[in-house]
């Protein structure tokens, strides 16, 4: 059994206390000991973007992040983008532009081109191409997921 | 199964030496490559992990004197959007373009691609050729000790470097370089995000009348480790950029290089790039004038 640590941080606004295993990764605390299945495990080495989540604001792959780093911090998962009104823009956009095939890049999709939107709220479509240069989608062939993104930074409130 | 039977976060530079004193502990950073190398069993937990990202003496970017200081903690991302960096050495905030993606870029330290000493690892030529110092912090017997080392003698082998057990990297330090100072980077992978280095290039020096001196050249994923071209750098040294220096600089840097073959590239085709790669960033400093 591995050395376990308790820690604290906020998830979705919602203050989070959870028992970890030191060695466990955020993704597999988030899905298996906290119970959010929103983001997803592809790889679980950095090279997919399926799992991607917000870290003080700031977009990271879970699978690589330790879960006991999340102690004190601020974290952001896809079900957390629910209340966020870029968030509603994004989703909206992905519906609408058809950037959604399988739906298993999806929320790693959004939840970077959320951190995206934060940074750059008016990007081009080459910003918006390396923006998510770190996700794979092995369905659409990335050209309506640009879309959906131009699409949601160029929508009103 | 994981050994760990310690896990602790220290608050302040002072603890997590003290901590490695009393005994080894695996140090995590931004964790992207303990991650992966931990699941994949080809890193073996000591028995305390120590988080160190909770340390503000190893965070921040400043100038201190003639140099340019950057904490171990600073991510890839913050290299890359730090004025003190794009003003004097922006050479290093561009081999941040190359590095993986945004997500890792956020999460990887610039401490942690040092000691992970990887051959290819994409900030190491750069510092190379700034001719960056490790500034590494202990407490041997009781008292706070800092030695600095150039990062030209830190790597021993891959995964390798001369830090101690019980010496934590506390930050980077690079001599602000002078006026008229170039330098270029130059990375080849066959994709542009999320690969390895096949081969990279790094040069820097004082260009002044057309002539090219205090020239620095450093060649990654060539070696077990990322390493000065010196041939090369006496090929330059003092010279004009005509076409016949350029062409024997190139022809010294294929020759001084003994890369392996790999699922990355051949040895011969390795040979070819740098020679090449040389040879184009060479004539790119002379045409370019800066
Ligand atoms: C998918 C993927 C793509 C990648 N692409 C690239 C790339 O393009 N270019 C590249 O260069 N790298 C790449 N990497 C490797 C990695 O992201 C970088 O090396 C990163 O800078 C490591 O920093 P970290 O903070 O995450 O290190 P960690 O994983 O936390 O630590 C790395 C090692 O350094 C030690 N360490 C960390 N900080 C200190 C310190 N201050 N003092 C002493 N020891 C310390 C740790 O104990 C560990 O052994 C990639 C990794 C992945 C997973
Ligand atoms: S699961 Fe994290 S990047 Fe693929
Ligand atoms: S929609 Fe299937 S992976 Fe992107």
């Amino acid at each position: 059994m591995s050395l376990q640590q308790e820690i604290e941080f906020t998830l979705n606004g919602v203050p989070t206390r959870v028992r970890v295993p030191v060695d466990m990764s955020a993704l597999d605390m988030i899905r298996s000991v906290v119970g959010l299945t929103g983001t997803k495990y592809g790889c679980g080495e950095g090279e997919c973007g399926a799992c991607t989540i917000l870290l003080d604001g700031v977009s990271v792959n879970a699978c690589l992040l330790f879960a006991v780093d999340c102690d004190g911090r601020s974290v952001t998962t896809i079900e957390g983008l629910a209340d966020d009104p870029i968030g509603q823009k994004l989703e909206k956009a992905f519906v609408e532009a058809g950037a959604v095939q399988c739906g298993f890049c999806t929320p790693g999709m959004v939840m970077q081109s959320r951190a995206l939107l934060a940074k750059n709220p008016n990007p081009t479509r080459e910003e918006i191409q390396r923006g998510i240069e770190g996700n794979l989608c092995r369905c659409t062939g990335y050209v309506k997921i640009v879309d959906a993104v131009a699409a949601a930074a160029r929508a009103k409130e | 199964m994981t050994a760990i039977e310690n896990y602790i976060a220290p608050t302040s530079l002072e603890q997590a030496v003290e901590l490695l004193a009393a005994g080894e502990a695996t140090i995590l950073a931004g964790g992207t490559d303990l991650m992966p190398q931990s699941h994949a069993g080809r890193v073996k937990f000591k028995p305390t992990l120590m988080n160190i990202r909770r340390i503000p003496e190893l965070k921040g970017i400043a100038l201190d004197g003639g140099w340019l200081r950057i904490g171990a903690l600073a991510t890839i991302s913050e290299l890359m959007a730090a004025e003190l960096v794009r003003r004097h050495c922006p050479v290093l905030a561009e081999a941040g373009d190359h590095f993986a993606s945004g997500q890792i870029r956020n999460a990887g330290t610039l401490g942690g691609n040092i000691c992970n000493a990887s051959p290819a690892g994409d900030t190491l030529v750069p510092l190379l050729v700034l001719d960056a110092q490790a500034e590494l912090v202990s407490k041997p017997n009781g008292s706070l000790r800092t030695r600095t080392l150039p990062l030209a003698q830190f790597f021993t082998g891959p995964g390798r470097t001369r830090r101690e057990p019980n010496e934590l990297l506390a930050a980077v330090r690079i001599p602000v370089p002078p006026p008229g100072s170039i330098a270029r980077f130059y990375k080849f992978g066959t994709r542009p995000a999320l690969d390895i280095s096949a081969i990279s290039i790094g040069l820097a020096g004082v260009l002044r009348d057309g002539r090219l001196s205090q020239v620095r050249v450093a060649f990654g994923a060539v070696a077990p480790t990322p390493l000065r071209g010196t041939a090369t750098e006496k090929a330059l040294e003092g010279k004009r950029l005509t076409p016949e220096t350029i062409a024997a600089a190139a022809l010294a840097a294929r020759d001084e290089i003994n890369p392996i073959s790999d699922v990355r590239a051949s040895a011969w085709y390795r040979k070819e790039l740098v020679h090449n790669m040389t040879k184009r960033m060479l004539e790119n400093v002379a045409a370019a004038g800066n």
